[in-house]
């Protein structure tokens, strides 16, 4: 499986990263690099093995129902590089 | 089962089948969000019930709500459906300002809720099963407000990360009634259950409502998603709409595009989504923050022994031990509270004057108040005391709607509504013979009429005693003694 | 600070010899001398001399914790309260977390001093911390008779240069591929990457959610049991937090290792791998044996396979956990002509080569048509390379391996070909991939001069053997080199 530009440019666009086009060759070059690397996997027989879902052997813990969070407006936006009004705001979005 | 072709749509080129399948998602009944301690209270300040985690700070991580798994498997067992000990959370990435992560934590492979089914009724009483495909656990998006500035988008996180199950439906819907059935039942349950409030104003509960069409017998059309409707009318009106453009479309000679479309409440018609065209790959992978979710067998049991009577058993119940008709019974049943309105009236007390009594006059009084039978000015005890002072005669039938006027005006009971109106009923025999014979006296021309075989007068000397006495006369002493007067 | 550690410390400071202040004012000192390293990308002397004045008074008050007064390095991958937080990134320009890690705060309420936050490379990917925005930490270390600057390893570079240049007493890393150890072997240092579940992951940026672990990097095998155990337990904020009781690991310091069975894989070289490696290795099977411990030859079969599981995995994961840094709430935000290009630009300049290289790798593995050609076939490679262990740990207590395949390169040798820059985690990576603990502990010099270390691999939860057989090591080793001061001279 070889990446050409398009594909790149589209996994670019999926990832919300701008590149130029006189990008896309060295980037491809580079993908390709890696995944050809990692094809080595190819070789492996998998048959019948289960893929690992976690990485420590236990249940997964459940919570309380309570409200022990939020009423943190100010620390919640604080960082934000914009802000009004208490709410985030980014370009209009078109829907 | 019904005739699938009662359902059918005459085009220009003859009849058509309406395909509809729906997800329904629906905000869990839970005091904090499913991965965070934040609040998930209605209407708060912008960012007011939002934590570092519905927020996507870096390094936050989810821990679930206990609660929410509770609620949603109790939704799966109302639903009869298959419940699976092993379910998976995935994450489904893509990118939009209020989803603060990149990624929605979901259930994609293994929900927790697998096949199911759920019986909506229809306006004729009959009855039809529909298939529930899956139910799982969800965050909810947080909220893009377009309208506030000319040139900006505002975000509000409150509702990221309150918790939601997703509710898909097998494409077995046949019209606008069933998609509207199919909801209505939907909420009963949920609410039953008290998994869901099943708000839709607040956006509780929202539909994608799936639309193809057919000719009869062919295969599935294309289908477009109608996203977000929240309301029974909208979904309804929805699929009319989009049933009627699909087919226009098609019998032009045009093809339909799979697509998600929005529908514009004000106008009436859905629109293709600008936002949506964008080819979407949600790269969907097992959440590594989080294990698989494992249930107990024996846990998910006693969550069964402890479900409440269902909608359906409830009205079966109904229809068996209070001889209700299924009509009245599925009135009565579509909300918990009026059911045990319903049963605490019904209590010691003719069942079918109590479902007459309760279906007509009173739902068009509540109806018309647009209170909560909670907050209503009759109570279950008032309306008893009512239909007990017409049941033990102390009323007549008619006057009861008259008292019953009169207590939804004053908030007084039966009684004494009664009694400072002095609408209590004669039977006093020498009252209501003086006030026949007065009538007698005045028609004598119609009395000879009557008795020269002019039976129907009956009535009319009925009704002019009845007046004269201000309706009180007790009906069946006034028919005794009028027909003994009129006798040669 | 050159005689230092921090259990020497600790004994001065109980006795009343030496005060916090003193201490973290010495501290300060060095830290601001070593700035040519650019080990550090904030420092915080004056909050370090508040913390050092809290530790004297607790001391007085009698309430001084495990690490009462000893000053320390944070990898700027742990969000600190109110402290400028980067991972080394663009992208996070600004950003004062409103929260502090649990790690950390497990740290402070044991008494330590934050010295400020280190260079790391941009998100923890990397493998020499030349992929940091705030620019490449240079190695404390020289070759011999060659002043060219050399790579202190990573990702936890700044965190290595900083306890091998001798101004922290420790430093905080994460691994999720090698990140504490690799650098620890580069720099002659101990490190360890706990167990997966051990340290609580809540209040570190993420980089690979199924692989990240946080571990101390310390001079010696005791001081990093000594801060490990102020930094593990459990935490309810993180769902893969482990519920167990954290052990005092210095108890386990100075037990014999008879009865010990040392595991010794045979896949765990290389092509072109220096001979001086496999000498060094041969050496520590020796000194193990030495020590009483019984040596197994052991086969860890799908090892090679660890290396391209990882650059799925790892990728994938990275590719979502990135997802949030979109100019909306926090950090850089690089107006656009609407919202897609806005997200577009801000994540474009926001992310250096290497991080959009990665998500580029994530955002291909994960997507339709692939996911199961790769994603899920790397997790499934992932369970044989589990199963290969757990088989192992039938027949051993610990495994012990070198740390890495070569010992640092120069700057700017390895950047141009990202999988040859890959290859260094080759002895490293499996470990994460099974979430078992692994242990750097510093053994000798390479014939350039160059520390060189030995890498030990125990059962899951099971620190407590490879902080007793690591300071065997240690202790045969007698590893005492240092990096001669050039930098003091640089400034």
């Amino acid at each position: 499986m070889s990446l050409d530009n398009a594909t790149v440019a589209k996994i670019a666009r999926l990832a919300r990263l701008r590149i130029d086009e006189a990008a896309l060759a060295p980037m491809a070059k580079e993908l390709n690099g890696i995944l050809d690397f990692v094809a080595q996997l190819e070789q492996v027989d998998v048959t019948g093995v289960a893929p690992m879902t976690s990485t420590v052997a236990m249940k997964l813990r459940w919570r309380a129902d309570e409200v022990t969070d939020g009423g943190n407006a100010e620390k919640v936006t604080q960082n934000a590089p914009n802000a009004e009004s208490g709410f985030f705001t980014v370009p209009k979005v078109i829907e | 089962m019904t005739d699938p072709a009662k359902n059918y749509v005459e085009g220009a080129t003859g009849p058509w089948e309406i395909v509809i399948g729906m997800e329904v998602h629906a905000q869990l009944q839970s005091q904090s969000k499913l991965f965070s301690g934040a609040s998930t209270t209605f209407g708060a300040e912008p960012n007011s019930q939002v934590s570092f985690v519905d927020a996507a700070f870096p390094g936050m991580l989810p821990v679930i709500n206990g609660k929410c798994i509770e609620l949603a498997v109790r939704t799966g067992l109302g639903l009869k459906a298959e419940i699976n000990l092993h379910s998976v959370f995935d994450r489904k990435n893509y990118f939009y300002p209020d989803l603060p992560s990149g990624y929605q934590i979901s259930q994609f492979l293994q929900p927790v809720v697998g096949k199911g089914k759920l019986v909506i009724d229809l306006p004729d009483g009959s009855a039809r099963e529909v298939g529930i495909t899956r139910l799982h656990l969800e965050q909810d998006a947080g909220k893009s407000l377009h309208d506030q500035s000319p040139n900006l988008t505002f975000i509000d996180l409150n509702r990221s990360g309150v918790a939601l199950m997703e509710i898909v439906s097998e494409p077995d819907l046949r019209s606008a009634e069933e998609a509207g059935a199919y909801l209505k039942k939907l909420r009963a349950i949920v609410r039953y259950l008290g998994t869901c409030d099943g708000n839709m104003e607040e956006g509780s509960m929202r539909a994608d409502v799936n639309v193809s069409v057919r000719k009869p017998g062919q295969p599935f059309g294309t289908r477009c998603e109608i996203k977000n409707v929240n309301s029974i009318r909208f979904v309804q009106q929805a699929v009319e709409y989009e049933s009627r453009r699909q087919i226009d479309i098609i019998e032009g000679g045009g093809k339909i595009s799979q697509e998600t479309r929005l529908f514009d409440t004000g106008k009436g018609v859905t629109r293709s989504m600008r936002s949506k065209e964008e080819a979407h790959d949600y790269r969907y992978f097992p959440d590594p923050d989080l294990l698989p979710l494992e249930l107990d067998a024996a846990w998910v049991e006693e969550l069964r022994r402890n479900l409440p009577e269902l909608p359906d058993d409830k009205k079966a119940r109904f229809i068996s031990q209070y001889g209700l008709s299924p009509y009245d019974a599925g009135v009565l049943v579509a909300e918990q509270e009026s059911a045990h309105f319903f049963e605490t009236v019904a209590k010691g007390r003719d069942a079918k004057m109590v479902s007459n009594w309760i279906t007509g006059d009173f739902f068009a009084a509540l109806n018309k108040s647009g209170q909560s039978l909670q907050d209503f000015v009759i109570d279950a005890e008032k309306l008893g005391g009512l239909l007990d002072v017409i049941a033990d005669g102390t009323v007549s039938n008619s006057l009861g709607k008259q008292v019953f006027a009169a207590m939804l005006e004053s908030g007084k009971d039966a009684m004494a509504v009664i009694d400072e109106k002095g609408l209590r009923q004669v039977t006093d025999t020498g009252a209501i013979d003086k006030a026949i014979d007065a009538i007698l006296a005045a028609n004598a021309d119609k009395l000879a009429e009557y008795r020269s075989g002019k039976d129907k007068l009956f009535g009319f000397f009925v009704g002019q005693v009845m007046k004269a006495m201000g309706g009180k006369a007790n009906p069946a002493a006034l028919n005794d003694l009028l027909r003994k007067k009129l006798a040669p | 600070m050159d005689g230092f550690t921090i259990a020497g410390a600790r004994d001065r400071l109980t006795k009343g010899d030496l005060s916090a202040r003193e201490l973290t004012q010495t501290a300060i000192k060095a830290m601001e001398a070593a700035r040519p390293l650019n080990a550090m990308i904030t420092e915080t002397a004056d909050k370090a001399l508040d913390m050092a004045d809290a530790a004297d008074a607790r001391r007085k008050s009698g309430e001084a914790g495990l690490l009462n007064g000893i000053p320390l390095a944070i990898k700027d991958l742990f969000c600190t309260e109110g402290v400028l937080t980067t991972a080394a990134s663009h992208i996070l320009d600004g950003f004062h977390p409103p929260y502090e890690s649990t790690v950390t705060a497990n740290l402070w309420k044991a008494g330590a001093v934050m010295l400020g936050k280190a260079n790391l490379d941009e998100f923890a990917m990397g493998s020499s911390n030349e992929t940091s925005f705030y620019g490449p930490v240079k190695s404390p270390w020289r070759r011999r008779d060659d002043n060219a600057g050399l790579v202190p390893g990573g990702s936890s570079g700044g965190s290595a240069a900083a306890v091998a240049s001798g101004f922290a007493l420790g430093a905080t890393g994460t691994d999720t591929g090698g990140s504490i150890r690799q650098p620890a072997g580069f720099t002659g240092i101990v490190g360890i990457k706990p167990t997966y579940g051990r340290c609580s992951r809540w209040g570190i940026v993420a980089f690979a959610s199924s692989l990240d672990q946080a571990g101390p990097m310390t001079r010696t095998v005791r001081d990093a049991a000594i801060m490990l155990r102020a930094m593990a337990g459990f935490d309810a904020k993180d769902s893969t937090s482990v519920e167990a009781p954290v052990p005092d690991y210095e108890a386990a310091l100075g037990q014999s290792l008879k009865g010990l069975r040392i595991g010794i894989p045979k896949e765990y070289r290389v092509d072109n791998m220096p001979a001086e490696i496999e000498t060094l290795w041969q050496q520590g099977i020796a000194w193990l044996r030495d020590a009483g411990a019984e040596i197994v030859d052991i086969t860890l079969p799908h090892t090679k396979y660890a290396l391209p599981t990882y650059y799925i995995v790892a990728p994938a994961e990275a590719s979502s956990n990135l997802a949030r840094y979109d100019g909306v709430r926090f950090g850089l935000r690089v107006p656009g002509k609407d919202l897609t290009d806005t997200y577009e630009r801000t994540r474009a300049e926001g992310f250096g080569a290497e991080v959009r290289r990665r998500i580029m790798v994530g955002t291909y593995v994960l997507s339709a048509g692939y996911y199961d050609a790769y994603y899920l076939k790397a997790q499934k490679v992932r369970t044989l390379i589990l199963r290969d262990f757990e088989e192992a740990f039938g027949k051993v207590d610990a495994i012990l391996t070198p740390t890495a395949p070569s010992t640092a390169f120069a700057v700017g040798a390895k950047t141009n070909d990202p999988v040859e820059m890959y290859l260094n985690d080759v002895f490293t990576v499996p470990v994460n991939l099974a979430g078992l603990p692994g242990m750097s502990v510093p053994a000798g010099l390479g014939s350039d001069g160059l520390p060189l270390g030995l890498q030990l691999i125990g059962k899951a939860f099971d620190e407590s053997t490879l902080f007793r057989v690591g300071e065997a090591i240690e202790r045969a080793a007698n590893f005492t080199a240092r990096p001669e001061k050039w930098w003091e001279a640089a400034r």
